[in-house]
């Protein structure tokens, strides 16, 4: 997952990167596992820089599919943070970039709340619960969004 | 390009808060 240039890359622009090793960091595992909850390896966290939590990978992805949990994680950071147009930016980049990826449909559904909320025109909502009538038609976010139809 | 992960947790969490900037924790027990 981190060798890939895509993924180095992404993380060197949004983030600082911190590792905690279970063994060879045992007293930083010991505060930060608790602090955050983490039980399991590999467990990926994104935090805002307040130090909170907003996204959490848990257990190997393949690179693609990491890549664009990387990317939504930074999106959902955007998007708590007020930032609509970045926020919308980083989630297209999610479905236009990596469309097969399992987070994609997701990710178009928050393109489609980040719309509304920086313009507050429902429209925004209509458009994508029709764009899940010909894409991620079976996932779980097209059956949220179909309540904007 | 090789990410340069720091281990200095406590540190980064507070260059976070001054840069504004957010963080990746990764939990590892990868062979280092």
């Amino acid at each position: 997952m981190w060798p890939d240039e895509r993924v180095a890359r992404f993380v060197a622009e949004n983030f600082i990167p911190a590792r905690v090793h279970v063994k060879d960091d045992a007293a930083l595992f010991q505060k930060y596992g608790e602090k955050y909850a983490a039980q399991w390896t590999p467990t990926v966290l994104e935090l805002d820089a307040d130090g909170v939590e907003r996204h959490r990978m848990e257990g190997f992805l393949p690179t693609e599919d990491f890549l664009a949990q990387l990317i939504l994680g930074r999106a959902k950071i955007a998007f708590q943070e007020k930032k609509w147009d970045e926020a919308i930016k980083l989630f297209r980049r999610v479905y236009e970039e990596l469309p097969d990826s399992d987070t994609a449909a997701e990710a178009l559904y928050w393109t489609g709340v980040a719309r509304y909320k920086s313009t507050n025109d429902p429209t925004a909502l209509k458009e994508t619960a029709r764009a899940f009538s010909s894409r991620y038609s079976d996932s779980t976010w097209a059956k949220k969004a179909s309540i904007w139809a | 390009m090789e990410i340069q992960f720091r281990h200095d947790v406590d540190r980064v969490l507070e260059e976070a808060k001054e840069q504004k900037k957010p963080v990746i924790l990764d939990f590892s027990a990868a062979p280092m």
